[in-house]
């Protein structure tokens, strides 16, 4: 704890911790969706598109970060639409939107002959570089994503869960879907900062299935994939900062320790009543 | 008096086949309709199209008196089970937070909620995961959730289809209950020809076309229409066998 108290003096710090938190609350709410509807990579597409639409903003002169809206809000749409009126499996669509986001900025990138932005920093993020004006966007996109997501609440579980019952009550199934795909495309680019284009998924997944390994409903695995998620990222931040590592694979590394500790405990536990139940 | 349900020359046509053709009948008030034929009947099309899933049909639907592709508000009078699909284990929602979804579009009530949960008699699992439950304890939260919104027309799509026998009886016990005391409607289809004539008061029997709509006594108790159905069925099969090794279904065609 004294760790994090002597680092977060510096005013870099602050932001890293606080867009860290920001990142990893609205990761958790939108991934725990995303899981259930087994649409996991759909982030990691998502930050492949994003990917390209950097490379637009930059290879056209325009704000990156607007740029990555556009492409990905479009795409994600667009996706989502190809998924509802053809009967192209849901993994392959996301597919053809990960290898074209992906291939657009390789072209971009190969025409422009290298942009002077360190691509290192788009590809695995690097949350010590976030400014105030990144901050911002990020708190931005946590006040739009948290009451939206609570509002829709209940139509999302029940989406999620059946989309034909979901359209026998009544429900405009296709507009909340992709209502959904916006608010998980904006979350994406937000988090970019944080883990970079190749790691975002692990925002996304692994404290979702984490969470859902320990049998709690559906409000308990949101707090637990939420506190799951926090603790990640900000105990990365602290260990990257004091032993000299990526922050972001650090983080990543945590979260991956957590994973496969819950899933000994389980098994153990398991083992344990089965043992028990034999001598009884 | 209005009937709950009126379908009036129903035609449905998927990739250019007729799923439905051409059929009518009304579902009144107090009404236990059975639904048989055989699979590949267009039994699940039919409650699709009644139910405004699918809205590109030829002819008229009206629920509750309405087009239902114009006025789907109708629907918050229906509740709807459809054909049993299992839960995976870690799906995260409590029986509890099930059944609530039921009552979307209106206040969460939770007494409303709990009283659903004990009239499927799932009062002990209220806080277990629906995922954790078996296969026919999860098809009794789907009708609480069908149940919680105090739906007046109850529509159960082959809501039994694997369930073992003895929980097969419990779940027409419940539906029984339901006609009887809350005198909720009821549109059920089965492959369960025993429990149909036990249970429904009428009984429309299709195949794409409608092959038989009327009071239960009046299909179950002649031998001839029972006979002709049998022959009817096993017709259907052969056709649907047929009509598969056309389509180049090697492996039908070899079994």
């Amino acid at each position: 704890m004294g760790m994090l108290f002597d680092i977060i003096q510096y005013g870099f710090m602050q932001r890293a911790l606080l867009s860290a938190i920001a990142i990893s609350v609205i990761c958790s709410i939108v991934g725990l969706f995303l899981v259930l509807k087994r649409h996991s990579l759909f982030g990691d597409a998502l930050a492949h598109v994003t990917f390209g639409g950097i490379s637009l903003g930059l290879f056209i002169g325009v704000y990156p970060l607007w740029t990555a809206y556009i492409v990905a809000i479009l795409s994600a749409v667009g996706v989502n639409k190809l998924r509802e009126s053809t009967k192209i499996p849901p993994d392959s669509s996301i597919a053809v939107l990960l290898t074209s986001g992906l291939a657009i900025g390789i072209i971009l990138i190969s025409i422009s002959g290298g942009f002077t932005v360190n691509l290192f920093s788009i590809l695995f993020g690097n949350i010590l570089l976030v400014s105030n004006d990144d901050l911002i966007i990020i708190m931005i996109t946590d006040a739009i994503v948290i009451p939206v997501i609570y509002i829709f609440y209940n139509k999302l579980i029940l989406i999620t869960f059946d989309e034909k019952q979901a359209k026998v009550s009544g429900l405009n199934v296709s507009w909340i879907n992709t209502l959904f795909i916006i608010l998980a495309s904006i979350t994406i680019i937000a988090s970019i900062r944080l883990v970079g284009v190749l790691l975002i998924s692990s925002l996304i997944v692994i404290p979702n299935i984490t969470a859902l390994m320990l049998g709690k409903g559906f409000k308990k695995t949101i707090f637990i994939s939420c506190a799951i998620s926090i603790f990640s990222v900000v105990f990365g931040i602290v260990i990257s900062y004091y032993l000299n590592l990526a922050p972001s694979g650090t983080m990543v590394l945590i979260m991956i320790s957590m994973f496969l500790v819950t899933i000994i405990a389980k098994n153990m536990k398991f083992t344990l009543n089965k043992v028990l139940v034999t001598k009884n | 008096m209005q009937p709950i349900i009126k379908v009036l020359k129903l035609s449905y046509y998927y990739d250019s086949i007729p799923s439905l053709d051409d059929i009518s009948f009304t579902v009144d008030k107090g009404d236990f309709l059975g639904i048989i034929g055989p699979n590949g009947a267009g039994k699940t099309t039919l409650f699709q199209c009644m139910l405004g899933i699918i809205n590109d049909f030829r002819g008229e639907i009206n629920l509750f008196g309405s087009d239902i592709r114009q006025n789907k508000k109708t629907l918050q009078r229906v509740g709807y089970v459809p054909q049993k699909k299992s839960v995976e284990q870690t799906f995260p929602a409590t029986v509890k937070e099930i059944v609530s979804l039921g009552m979307i579009g209106k206040k969460i009530n939770k007494e409303a909620i709990y009283n659903a949960i004990k009239f499927v008699e799932l009062d002990a699992y209220t806080d277990k995961r629906i995922g954790e439950l078996s296969e026919g304890q999860q098809q009794r939260v789907i009708i609480a959730k069908a149940l919680v919104k105090d739906p007046d027309l109850l529509i159960l799509d082959e809501p039994t289809t694997g369930i073992d026998s003895a929980t097969q009886e419990r779940f027409y016990d419940l539906l029984k209950k339901l006609n009887k005391d809350k005198r909720i409607t009821i549109v059920w289809s089965s492959h369960d020809m025993n429990a149909v004539e036990r249970l429904a008061n009428k009984v429309a029997c299709i195949d794409r076309k409608l092959f038989f709509h009327g009071e239960s006594g009046d299909f179950f108790g002649n031998d001839e229409r029972m006979k002709s159905y049998v022959e009817f069925e096993m017709q259907s099969h052969m056709n649907l066998h047929f009509r598969r090794t056309e389509d180049g279904d090697n492996n039908l065609e070899k079994s």
